[in-house]
């Protein structure tokens, strides 16, 4: 039964319904229109995407290359690569961005770099093996991370001088300095501990236990809060300042990532005090935390072992390295989505954005 | 012949295939949950196990649903395509061909008005899939959802005559489910919709070679730079190759004797 109804639909729309030629026609017109616009108007969307910000760079150093690679952030495209010492790895800007100083690892040292010229114009005395480093706002006190020696060497860049050393656990890295400038916070990996050094005294005043192999320490704009990252405890500290006690403890879950692989590094806190972003290394995903709420909202997908990571300085983008693929990866802030992924050299490590 | 008999020949057939459309409930119903299925459960098991590294048109990282989103709207034009040629073999074992036969226009332009139909079908089934997988994080650019129209269209009439084309050597429907093991599952497997071809030539150079000349990987090629508004010549050109030789092919080789009605006696049919 059903059968022959169906021919006979068919037999009268053959047969019999003539109005319909003119609506089939413009049923026709409606179909074939959207289909030729994207082949007619290609160029037009195209010059649409081309947005006009100052033509800030970011700087990123490639551990395994012993070079830097810079990125234009209009472009989003590499426009030039440095050679530098041996193993950069931590890099960061004086105040007013006419030098970079770079942790160039197996070479003892840590470089100037005049920015201008892109030349290496200095070799800082640093201690064995500088890995990472902060500066002071005064920009006379480099504290620097002696990885081998146990030890933060405070460096005066512009005189040139080891003005402190200070012992602190094993396997110092992470350093951070308070918006004030009063702490200095270093992580050591292997003691597992946050050390507080006085940067008036250059002693330490206070040590904070934390999960496993602490890597990276960032403090919140207002200077309360210290967020510090462990690598093999697979979690963030977000630590009370004044009373030095942990606020909150967060953890990480990432849909078909085994928990082993999930090694927050990097952590990096947006200006208006919104999210945090937190590196997790081989997971390769960046986690987005409401820095507020420290729930977490949200997990992106970025290269391998994703490290450090920088925002531009309208904050409108969060720049990853991500080590194994050899890549640095774009983060819309405000869309919370990964816009590109820009090749570099191997094993970029660090970032310092110029604006 | 004027043009508006030509019109009225074509709302017929694209009405017919509508209507068969909608009252299949179940088949809208399985047009959806087919690719569904493989987006929520098949890529959900797959997501770690295949790394996926940047490649043409992506920017950056993504994830293994992200890319298998062309493959799996391919994979709808696909089953739509062979179900409309299912509904030729059907049709003519069933003698409803001799009505659509029996229109005075030539036959070429009744069998591109049945392509055309079946594809203008399945736009709205593409159109709904999309529309699911954005929940999925399957989110392709604005602009990309339009781009992807005309890739979705000559991928489907592709597809489409291809299935014309062979459902013209089916004597009856019962061999269709043969279609199932030698089309359908080998164009989609052997195909870049659920790996990268790079991939398929670590393993494998023989099996690289077949994928790289099913004409199912062009149009999941196509579809796949559309999403992201991005033209891939190469595949254009080969999916509109196929497009014509397929089409022409099925013109040329279409015979309603053939089947269960026009068996001539003692079995001797057509070459």
């Amino acid at each position: 039964m059903k059968l022959s109804s169906k021919r006979f639909v068919a037999t009268k729309h053959f047969t019999q319904q003539e109005n319909v030629a003119q609506k089939a026609l413009r049923a026709t017109r409606r179909l074939l229109l959207p289909a030729l616009l994207p082949i007619l108007l290609p160029a037009a969307f195209a010059g649409a995407s081309q947005s006009a910000i100052a033509a800030s760079l970011a700087y990123v150093s490639n551990e395994k290359d012993d070079t830097l690679s810079i990125i234009d952030l209009d472009s989003l495209e590499v426009v030039n690569t440095i050679e530098v010492g041996q193993r950069p790895r931590g890099i960061t800007f004086n105040e007013d961005y006419t030098k970079l100083y770079i942790c160039a690892s197996d070479d003892d040292t840590v470089q100037v770099m005049d920015v201008a010229s892109g030349q290496i114009i200095a070799n800082l005395p640093s201690g064995e093996d500088p890995e990472q480093f902060a500066l002071h706002p005064d920009g006379h006190r480099l504290y620097i991370s002696n990885e081998d020696s146990s030890l933060v060497t405070v460096v005066d860049p512009q005189k040139s001088i080891v003005t402190a050393q200070i012992d602190v656990g094993v396997e110092p890295e992470g350093m951070g300095v308070s918006p004030d400038g009063k702490i200095v916070v270093n992580t050591s990996e292997t003691t597992s501990m946050l050390h507080w050094i006085n940067t008036e005294t250059n002693e330490l005043f206070h040590n904070t236990k934390v999960d496993q192999r602490p890597r990276h320490v960032e403090f919140s704009k207002d200077g309360k809060q210290l967020w510090a990252s462990a690598e093999i405890g697979g979690t963030v500290s977000v630590i009370d300042v004044d009373s030095k006690e942990e606020l909150h403890k967060l953890r990480f879950e990432i849909r078909g990532v085994h928990r082993d692989k999930v090694q927050p590094v990097g952590v990096k806190l947006s200006s208006d005090g919104r999210y945090a972003f937190v590196a997790l290394g081989p997971a390769n995903h960046v986690a987005v935390v409401d820095a507020k709420t420290y729930e977490v909202l949200d997990y992106l997908l970025v290269g391998r072992r994703v490290w450090h990571m920088a925002f531009s300085p309208d904050e409108k983008y969060l720049l990853t390295t991500n080590g194994i693929s050899g890549d640095v990866s774009v983060v819309d802030v405000d869309k919370l989505k990964v816009i590109k992924s820009i090749k570099v050299g191997r094993y970029p490590w660090g970032l310092a954005i110029k604006p | 012949m004027t043009p508006a008999n030509y019109l009225i020949a074509f709302n017929g057939v694209l009405k017919r295939e509508a209507l068969r459309f909608v009252h299949q409930r179940t088949r809208f119903f399985s047009s959806m949950v087919r690719p569904l299925l493989w987006l929520v459960v098949f890529a959900a098991g797959f997501r770690a196990a295949l790394g996926i590294s940047i490649i043409e048109p992506y920017d950056t990282y993504i994830t293994y649903e992200v890319y298998i989103a062309p493959g799996l709207i391919s994979m709808i034009l696909l089953f739509n395509a062979m179900q409309s040629s299912l509904s030729m073999v059907y049709d003519r074992e069933m003698g409803s061909m001799r009505i659509l036969l029996m229109s005075p226009l030539p036959r070429w332009y009744l069998l591109l008005s049945k392509l055309a139909a079946s594809t203008i079908v399945a736009i709205p089934q593409v159109y709904a899939f999309l529309a699911i997988a954005w929940w999925f994080d399957v989110q392709p650019p604005w602009v990309g959802f339009l781009w992807a129209l005309p890739a979705v269209i000559l991928t489907g009439v592709m597809l489409g005559a291809i299935g014309l084309f062979i459902s013209s050597f089916i004597r009856q429907l019962e061999n269709f489910a043969g279609v199932m093991n030698f089309v359908i599952f080998p164009m989609f497997f052997m195909s870049s919709a659920l790996y990268p071809l790079w991939k398929m030539q670590e393993s494998s150079e023989w099996l690289y070679w077949l994928c790289s000349v099913n004409p199912f990987t062009f149009g999941v090629e196509l579809i796949r730079f559309a999403l992201y508004g991005k033209l891939n010549g190469e595949a254009l050109a080969v999916v509109s190759g196929c497009l014509v030789l397929f089409t022409t092919l099925a013109v040329l080789v279409f015979n309603p004797e053939r089947g269960a009605i026009g068996k001539a006696p003692g079995g001797k049919g057509k070459p």
